[in-house]
């Protein structure tokens, strides 16, 4: 019912362009939301009643039909609802009348493209030499693939770098960077950056990876990656530090010099060091620099109210252990927890030993069982035969076993089968 | 060479157990042992044919290459595992521990017939008197509190054997066999007789191995059982002792034919001396009656 009163108002339409006189009333059934105006030489049929073709006139057809069609033109122009006003109307009209034969125009001529004669030779015919220099060969190289290892032999960029010790099959797998590193000019872009870095101190092996993790240093500016060498520099680093932070935190020099600024700031503010042994802890780890600081104030945060840490005492504890600041923080309330409340250890010897904090909570609690039930848990200082935290936690099974609970290896793994 | 690493990969199959510590997602534990085995693999990097690493006279990091492609360069390709198939058999929740079965590469084919196979498992409860909570284990909201002295050991074992003979029952009507035929008596009598397939929950053995009030312990044997259900269990008996009780640690000791003296604990997962041996699936009526030596005999 839909289509044919479309096809009503069609011819309604049209017949109302030719005299121009009256005002076209379009109203639009629901289905119809843009005027396409496409034909496809093959489908000239009336199926469904959907595609109207009404000689070389203006068609309006339903969305359900659209994605059937061949477009080939899109007019851009989208029905209202309401009644449009004459002269818009018959404007457009005329537009989408004039875009038709030319589409039918464009689509014959394909037509009669396709449908000629080759105009190349046979392969059989025999070619002169001249010829077959000028003729192009299609090159054997994939246009697109999933892996670099169709294009490493041909990639001069590549081969140096697999030489140089690059993980390419890693790279490969991050969205973008295999074409980036393919667009690469070798002496152009990789060799002043990777002496650049030779230059720092970066050893040779570091080289490797730090292009591993951090490919895109490659695209990063020549002068601000030594703008911001040498602000690292002015704030007392050594050269050698420089080096090995930048090998261990790959992502560093991608920072501004600002950022790098501000991040140096705020950890000396927070934990209220000077500026010396802050230099210390980002030496150690590096990737405090270059890591998200939201975790790390969430971590303080949990560290001063929830455990109950004071201000000198965390201080000390990331002097020791820098890794604390990027520990997750429900691994830290768990240990924390375990240590304080079931085995009644306090503060100031965690505070001491706050690598008890890396190791795992499924560790501490089956070594704390195992002593337990020896009879030899003993955490307080004072007391005899006291087991300090670090040999608790750090040690490797075999040497926990037979230095701190005084049994064999087998005892433990026995032990550890009753929990 | 490629052909070494697949016999690397041949040496990390198999079918074994291991010990899930409390506390853990199961999913975690296979996660884990799956990274392992891929790292067993890896290990002893082998060069491809036609890469020479020349020595420090040449400069400490040249490659020279002599003359072959660098797309089977083991940078570029990656690392030929990167993957391996890790099934789990019968699972345990968080706060159970006990034996997990693991089956990696060909070892899952094994591992499907038995987890189809209804075989018993065995597990130890540990239940304390004087509460019961939503959840039936410590760590939910306690519902009610109860006093407990009149329990004793006698009382205790009257209502275990009562539960024990529902079960029996239930273990008849499941099993689908008319009770009155031959075939009834000849499977009661070789112990064969049991469901074959989904029931519900059936404990085929029970008794306490430990009694001091509050805390107790149970030994049972049972077939397509849940961790959630067990508990459930020691509430109940709680309930029939007039008392309250709720369950503080659920351990499987045996599943199927592996026990707890087999289970590697977590760090055997990663030594390459505890190699598991592919278990040689004999035929399935071998094996059934291997562990099958715990359902009561007889009607």
């Amino acid at each position: 019912m839909a289509s044919s009163c479309v096809q009503q108002l069609c011819r309604r339409s049209t017949s109302h362009l030719r005299s121009k006189t009256s005002c076209v009333t379009l109203l639009y059934s629901t289905h119809v939301q843009n005027h396409v105006a496409g034909v496809r030489t093959a489908d000239k049929t009336n199926a469904g009643g959907d595609l109207i073709i009404h000689g070389n006139h203006s068609i309006f057809h339903t969305s359900q039909r659209r994605q059937q069609v061949g477009v080939c033109y899109y007019s851009g122009y989208n029905a209202s609802p309401l009644l449009p006003t004459e002269h818009r109307d018959t404007k457009e009209l005329t537009d989408a009348l004039s875009q038709i034969k030319d589409a039918q125009h464009l689509t014959e001529t394909n037509a009669r493209l396709d449908t000629d004669e080759a105009v190349y030779p046979s392969a059989s015919e025999e070619i002169t030499d001249k010829d077959a220099s000028h003729t192009m060969v299609p090159s054997t190289l994939p246009s697109e693939s999933s892996s670099l290892r169709d294009y490493v032999d041909e990639s001069e960029t590549l081969s140096k770098l697999v030489q140089l010790g690059v993980k390419l099959w890693k790279l490969e797998q991050r969205p973008n960077v295999g074409t980036m590193l393919l667009k690469l000019d070798f002496q152009t872009d990789v060799v002043p950056r990777l002496l650049f870095l030779k230059e720092m101190g970066v050893e040779d092996s570091g080289l490797a990876y730090i292009l591993s993790d951090n490919p895109f240093i490659l695209k990063e500016d020549l002068e601000n990656l030594h703008a911001r060498v040498n602000y690292l520099k002015s704030q007392k680093f050594s050269p050698e530090t420089v080096a090995s932070m930048v090998t261990r935190a790959p992502y560093l020099l991608n920072f501004s010099v600002k950022r790098l600024d501000n991040r140096l700031a705020f950890y000396q503010q927070q934990l209220g060091l000077n500026s010396s042994k802050t230099r210390g802890i980002v030496a150690r780890l590096p990737r405090l620099l270059s890591g998200s600081l939201e975790p790390v104030k969430e971590t303080l945060r949990v560290c001063k109210i929830e455990l109950g840490f004071k201000e000198n005492e965390i201080q000390h504890m990331v002097m020791l252990v820098p890794k604390l600041l990027t520990s997750n923080k429900r691994k830290l309330t768990q240990i924390f927890d375990y240590l304080h409340n079931t085995m009644k250890v306090q503060h100031h010897l965690i505070v001491k030993f706050p690598q008890v904090f890396n190791s795992r909570l499924l560790r501490i609690k089956e070594r704390h069982l195992f002593l337990d039930y020896l009879g030899t848990a003993q955490y307080d200082s004072d007391q005899p035969n006291y087991i300090s935290l670090d040999r608790l936690a750090s040690l490797p099974d075999e040497a926990f076993c037979t230095e701190v609970a005084s049994a064999t290896l087998e005892d433990f793994i026995m032990f550890q089968k009753t929990m | 060479m490629a052909i070494r690493a697949i016999r690397k990969f041949r040496w990390v199959e198999g079918l074994f157990c291991v010990y899930k510590p409390p506390g853990v997602h199961w999913k975690l534990v296979r996660d884990r042992i799956e990274t392992c085995r891929t790292d067993l693999t890896l290990t002893a990097g082998s060069l491809p044919p036609g890469v020479r690493l020349l020595g420090p006279g040449r400069g400490p990091t040249e490659l020279t290459l002599s003359a072959s492609s660098l797309a089977a360069h083991p940078l570029v390709r990656g690392p030929e595992f990167r993957r391996i198939k890790v099934g789990v058999g019968h699972r345990l929740d968080a706060s159970s521990s006990g034996v997990l079965v693991i089956g990696v590469g060909r070892g899952n084919k094994p591992l499907n017939d038995l987890y189809q196979m209804c075989c018993t498992r065995d597990y130890t409860l540990e239940g304390e008197f004087g509460f019961a909570t939503d959840n039936f284990s410590r760590t939910g909201r306690i519902v009610e509190r109860s006093t407990y002295d009149h329990v004793t050991q006698d009382k205790l074992e009257k209502v275990l054997a009562m539960l024990q003979q529902a079960n029996q029952k239930a273990l008849l009507i499941h099993s689908n066999v008319d009770m009155r035929s031959q075939e009834a008596y000849e499977m009661a009598v070789t112990g064969e007789l049991g469901p074959q397939g989904k029931s519900p929950p059936i404990l085929t053995g029970l008794r306490v191995t430990g009694f001091q009030p509050p805390f107790f312990t149970l030994e049972l044997q049972c077939l397509n059982e849940t961790q959630r259900y067990l508990r459930k269990v020691v509430h109940e008996i709680g309930l029939e002792l007039r008392s309250t009780a709720s369950c503080t640690a659920v351990r499987r000791t045996r599943d199927g034919p592996f026990t707890v003296d087999q289970a590697l604990t977590r760090g055997q997962w990663t030594a390459f001396d505890l190699l598991p041996t592919l278990l040689a699936w004999l035929s399935v009526s071998n094996v059934e009656s291997t562990f099958d030596t715990d359902r009561p005999r007889g009607l």
